[in-house]
């Protein structure tokens, strides 16, 4: 086995356009659940409005930069369908709706009947030629050692960590804001601040909105540095998989989310170079093969998580006292 | 039974035909009662009296099955919570809403009203820090009034019950309300801090906030209130000054239920409080 190449993928993961657009989904999860303690668990709904509107807007003859922004209005239209008539209820409501529409949504995209608008399971390809004709770099390729990257993925990586540290400036400044105060006493009880005369309502559907915008950021990045999505590719697993880089990283810190997407990414992709690895040096034994290695890598991520609720409930940047029970 | 109409000048508030049933249960039936301007009213009852689902209903966190009230003139039928506060009647609660995970700072400056930068895109220009200085110095100011100010940066969870009462007030001071609706602000609170909570109280009437609030000690009320409601079984069931009320044989039937002999032994009681009291003003 060789350290430094599962090193080197490890790093690739963590600074990879998976790991940018992850970021960008726990961001969003952040200022949703984190500070407002709304439970979106249908983020990748907002990911899919994000990708889908740029991709479609751009078949329709739109210019790119237009296109993103319709891609961003769409996740807002998905935020106030699923804001509206539910923030008035309990929160479980939110939970319940924001999965059940994230899914729909999905099979809605691979219908066949739907195919002329959405391209059915084929997706949509070949939108984000305008982006890649902008690219400033020449052509080579950048990096240190075998940690480097063509000019295409760098340019799609500058631009994503671009927006993660705006998005994450922007939720900083945000949350250290009297806006940002509401918003931590709904978390805590919102019959509070409605006490006071604060419309609890209007600040969730802000919150909410917001955090599914800068999730749809993330993706439209991956769309279009892949240049194609499908319906399967916004699989519920990838909200849950955005909940854990941020309960890794942290809840409610500032760049919680922005590590724990990392960390995920390097984490995955350095255990399954490992794993690819120990299979073909046959340590392993044949009772995997590299089919398997899948799974095998998020199962690890899982017992990770249980390891870290056991040990670190807070996160790595959280506040231990943030997780205390606290006797009202 | 005194009547309501008889003993309230300019009522600041004014409830008509108010009604609130959960399933086949009354929780709450007031034909009407009326709050006068600057007083300060103490609610009591037995459990169960719907006390605190008048101040729900009152103040927008729960809907009548029918009714109508206004507040300074203004009708707030079907008004939501944070309308009606905004209107100047603002409540706290039975179980306090010390706000974990902000400090006790943050929980006073929530009260403020209009705060530039509470909106979004206030909060995203920025600019509000100026404004912000101003609120910091009254929430100061208020903690200081409390006892507070040395817990000023401290998690809010980490104060004691009473704590959380006092801190609550300061909040619901903050918002600069003309009514201050208050659910059992005493309760759970030590007998010192008690004393101290009361002063304040007594203290706000001069500042011409109209105070209502529930409270279950007939001493407090004695020495606090200038008008008492009672309510039984969702009514109220009698009004006026804290002596009349004390004095009234519904009253203690109320809250001893309808046996001869306690209520004639409660009657004593309370008239004997109500005379000890008679010298001191309100």
């Amino acid at each position: 086995m060789n350290a430094q190449t599962i090193l080197i993928d490890g790093l690739r993961g963590a600074v990879g356009v998976s790991a940018v657009s992850f970021a960008l989904a726990a961001i969003g999860l952040n200022l949703q659940f984190g500070y407002t303690g709304l439970m979106n668990f249908g983020q990748v709904g907002f990911l899919l409005a994000g990708a889908y509107g740029t991709a479609i807007a751009v078949e329709h003859g739109v210019p790119f930069p237009l296109a993103v922004l319709i891609g961003i209005l769409s996740a807002v239209v998905l935020g106030l369908a699923l804001g509206l008539p539910t923030l008035r209820l309990r929160g479980d409501f939110l939970a319940i709706l924001t999965i059940s529409a994230a899914e729909i949504l999905r099979l809605v995209f691979r219908a066949e009947q739907l195919e002329g608008f959405t391209g059915g399971v084929r997706g949509k390809a070949g939108f984000a030629d305008p982006f890649f004709s902008w690219n400033p770099l020449p052509r080579g390729r950048f990096g240190i050692g075998d940690l480097a990257f063509d000019e295409r993925a760098l340019w799609v990586l500058i631009v994503g960590w671009l927006l993660v540290i705006l998005s994450t400036l922007a939720v900083r400044r945000l949350v250290r804001s009297p806006w940002g105060r509401v918003l931590k006493a709904i978390r805590a009880d919102e019959a509070a601040p409605a006490s006071v005369g604060k419309n609890v309502f209007l600040y969730k559907v802000q919150s909410l909105l917001v955090g599914g915008v800068i999730g749809a950021l993330g993706g439209i990045l991956i769309a279009v540095d892949a240049q194609y999505t499908n319906p399967d590719y916004w699989l519920s697993a990838l909200t849950f998989y955005a909940y854990v880089a941020l309960i890794l990283g942290g809840v409610a810190t500032t760049w919680g989310p922005v590590i724990g997407a990392m960390l995920f990414w390097f984490l995955t992709q350095a255990l399954d170079t490992a794993l690819r690895q120990a299979i073909e040096a046959g340590y392993l034994g044949g009772a995997v093969d590299t089919t398997d290695t899948g799974p095998i890598r998020f199962a690890v991520v899982g017992l990770a998580l249980i390891l870290l609720m056991a040990f670190r409930p807070q996160g790595l940047l959280g506040d231990p006292d943030d997780v205390v029970v606290i006797d009202q | 039974m005194s009547d309501a109409r008889a003993t309230v000048t300019d009522p600041i508030l004014e409830v008509r035909g108010l009604q609130r049933h959960f399933g086949g249960v009354v929780a709450v039936d007031i034909d009407h009662l009326s709050i006068s301007r600057d007083s300060m009213t103490a609610l009591i009852g037995p459990n169960g009296a719907g006390k605190t689902t008048l101040f729900n209903l009152l103040t927008g966190f729960d809907r009548p099955n029918q009714g109508s009230w206004s507040f300074d003139g203004v009708d707030l039928h079907r008004r939501t919570a944070h309308a009606v506060a905004r209107t100047g009647m603002v409540r706290t609660f039975q179980l306090t809403k010390a706000l974990a995970r902000l400090s006790v700072l943050d929980n006073v400056l929530l009260g403020a009203g209009h705060a530039r930068g509470e909106r979004f895109f206030e909060a995203l220009a920025g600019g509000w820090r100026a404004s912000e200085r101003d609120r910091i110095e009254r929430a100061e100011a208020l903690l200081e009034d409390v006892r507070l100010a040395d817990k000023r940066d401290d998690d809010a969870a980490t104060l004691s019950g009473g704590q959380r009462k006092l801190l609550e007030l300061a909040r619901a001071l903050m918002a600069e309300p003309k009514l201050l609706m208050l659910d059992e602000p005493m309760a759970g609170v030590n007998p010192a801090l008690a004393e101290f909570l009361v002063d304040r109280l007594v203290a706000l009437r001069g500042r011409g906030i109209t105070i209502v609030f529930v409270e279950h000690e007939l001493d407090v009320v004695m020495a606090t209130a200038d008008h008492v409601v009672c309510m039984a079984e969702g009514s109220v069931i009698s009004t006026g000054s804290p002596a009349q009320v004390l004095r009234d044989p519904a009253v203690a039937e109320a809250y001893l239920g309808i046996r001869q002999t306690a209520r004639m032994k409660t009657r004593g009681d309370a008239a004997d409080l109500a005379a000890q009291h008679s010298e001191e003003p309100g």
